[in-house]
């Protein structure tokens, strides 16, 4: 906001409050610094034996590896590829089931136990399903990362669509307005915001769909490193794929929240 | 006169998990065009149960309820959507009703304008007063160009202040716009310095217990509540509704 006058005080404020970031910044940095820096130290001074705990310059060596036998971005492809399309399905179809279920009181009432059950139920058991149906590539841990993230996007969309404010609904109602006009005009723009959260939650479900759809059955991405990295006893190799899988997280993240600002901005305005 | 809406032997049920709850019973009423009708009731006396009755969301359980033209419908918060400008949100009902003709849209602009909703359009209800909301509330209800005006509490979500200057407005608009209004209210001064006509409901099952013309004259709510017979009424419908 812009203040036509900008008093000492105000001033002084916002260089406290300047201040006081940069400090959050620097101590955020230094912690990373300080972990990174004593993880490499115990396993240098032989305090650690590194073949178990590997350290942040073996973790550095071996990523140039992977990317000097150029599957680095093999794999990092491959697990982006499935998170996203995972992330998609689930949203779009989550979105229409919701909106459905909104439509017909009938449609929710049967579904609601199933629904109650498939939110319950932890979805790793249909693993060996899973592997049968859809054999042993990509599809089946696109289809695990949908299984994972529908059901989380179905209720998210669902419960903001029931909640639309009763006065406006009978606002439009007074109007004569129809069920369709009451969901394209209120329903619809009154749950932007729960779209944005539901995006949000589910950034962070496709992830844990793919890298779980990668654990039980899969021949490349970040989730088959880090297993391979396992049974063959390859530390390096683990430690390398959880380091990048936390710099893709990271970024999706980053995305999302941006996404949510430009979004929200033209939503509050 | 003649009347526009007419409530005759009107009851109405509602069905519930529980068992059934009379709302309303045996109720009798007219509305004259042109006339302000206030009707008030202890809480919890199915007075929005009537105005539903009377805009036609609900069915009557037994009686008839005749009326002639259509109905605007203005409730207690102002219910502005909030992702809409206030231009937007007076062609609401213009949209709904598939009435967004270029003549159409300009008379609620034209209301707006003449209304001190001028310079408002292209905000959004966030940045305005809660008066200001109020009338844009009511600015929207006349976009339509209803008949009757069915006004559910209307004021009761504002500040004292900010009340009895929106009462006066609506009074102001209403009164110019030649509309007919009926107003649902617990607030017997409310009641006494706006209407034409007040009914006394009976608590559940709502019924007419008393119907009375005021005689206070067209001048304006403020105007009213100096008026010396102001407080008689008061006193009357304060005795009839603890009644």
């Amino acid at each position: 906001m812009k203040h036509p006058t900008c008093s000492n005080e105000n001033a002084r404020f916002l260089r406290k409050r300047r201040q006081h970031l940069a400090l959050v910044w620097a101590l955020r940095i230094g912690v990373l610094a300080l972990l990174l820096g004593m993880w490499e130290l115990v396993t240098a001074c032989g305090w650690v034996d590194p073949f178990i705990m590997s350290s942040p310059s073996r973790i550095a060596k071996t990523i140039a590896s992977l990317y000097a036998d150029g599957s680095l971005f093999y794999h990092i492809g491959v697990t982006l590829w499935e998170t996203l399309a995972g992330f998609a399905a689930a949203v779009v179809l989550g979105f229409l089931i919701a909106l459905l279920l909104w439509w017909s009181e009938t449609v929710r009432k049967v579904l609601e136990p199933y629904i109650v059950v498939l939110n319950a139920l932890p979805k790793i058991a249909l693993g060996p399903l899973i592997i049968i149906w859809f054999g042993t590539g990509s599809e089946a841990i696109v289809f695990m990362t949908i299984l994972v993230g529908i059901i989380v996007a179905i209720l998210h969309m669902l419960s903001a669509f029931i909640a639309t404010d009763p006065g406006k609904m009978l606002l439009m109602k007074s109007m004569g307005a129809g069920k369709l006009q009451i969901l394209w005009k209120l329903v619809l723009p009154s749950s932007y915001p729960s779209l944005i959260s539901m995006l949000k939650v589910s950034v962070g479900m496709a992830w844990i769909g793919s890298i779980m759809g990668e654990y039980i059955v899969s021949r490349a991405g970040l989730g088959y490193l880090i297993v391979y990295g396992g049974q063959v006893f390859k530390l390096d190799l683990v430690m390398s794929a959880t380091f990048l899988l936390c710099l893709l997280a990271a970024g999706m993240y980053a995305l999302v929240v941006l996404l949510e600002k430009i979004l929200v901005k033209n939503a509050d305005r | 006169m003649k009347n526009i809406l007419q409530f005759e032997d009107v009851t109405y049920i509602y069905h519930t998990a529980r068992g059934e709850l009379v709302a309303a019973k045996d109720l009798t009423f007219s509305v004259g065009e042109g006339e302000f009708v206030a009707i008030i009731g202890p809480s919890g006396c199915g007075k929005t149960t009537l105005l539903s009755l009377a805009a036609g969301l609900l069915r009557p359980s037994s009686g008839r309820i005749e009326s002639r033209g259509s109905f605007g419908y203005m409730l207690q918060k102002d219910e502005l959507f909030a992702w809409r400008t206030i231009e937007k949100n007076l062609f609401l009902p213009l949209e709904v009703m598939h009435k967004c003709t270029a003549a159409q849209k300009a008379r609620a602009l034209g209301l707006a304008e003449k209304y001190g909703l001028g310079d408002f359009l292209k905000s959004y209800p966030a940045q305005l007063s809660g008066g200001m909301r109020q009338r844009a509330a009511l600015i929207r209800t006349l976009a339509a160009d209803p008949d009757i005006l069915l006004l559910d509490e209307p004021f009761s979500a504002l500040d004292y202040q900010t009340r009895l200057n929106v009462c006066e407005d609506v009074a102001n608009i209403i009164r110019s716009e030649k509309k007919t209004a009926l107003l649902i209210t617990h607030d017997i001064s409310e009641a006494i310095s706006l209407a034409d006509r007040v009914l006394v409901l009976t608590a559940r099952p709502a019924r007419v217990a008393h119907a009375h013309t005021l005689d206070l004259g067209g001048v304006p709510p403020l105007k009213r509540r100096e008026n010396a017979a102001f407080s008689g009424w008061f006193e009357t419908l304060w005795k009839e509704l603890n009644a």
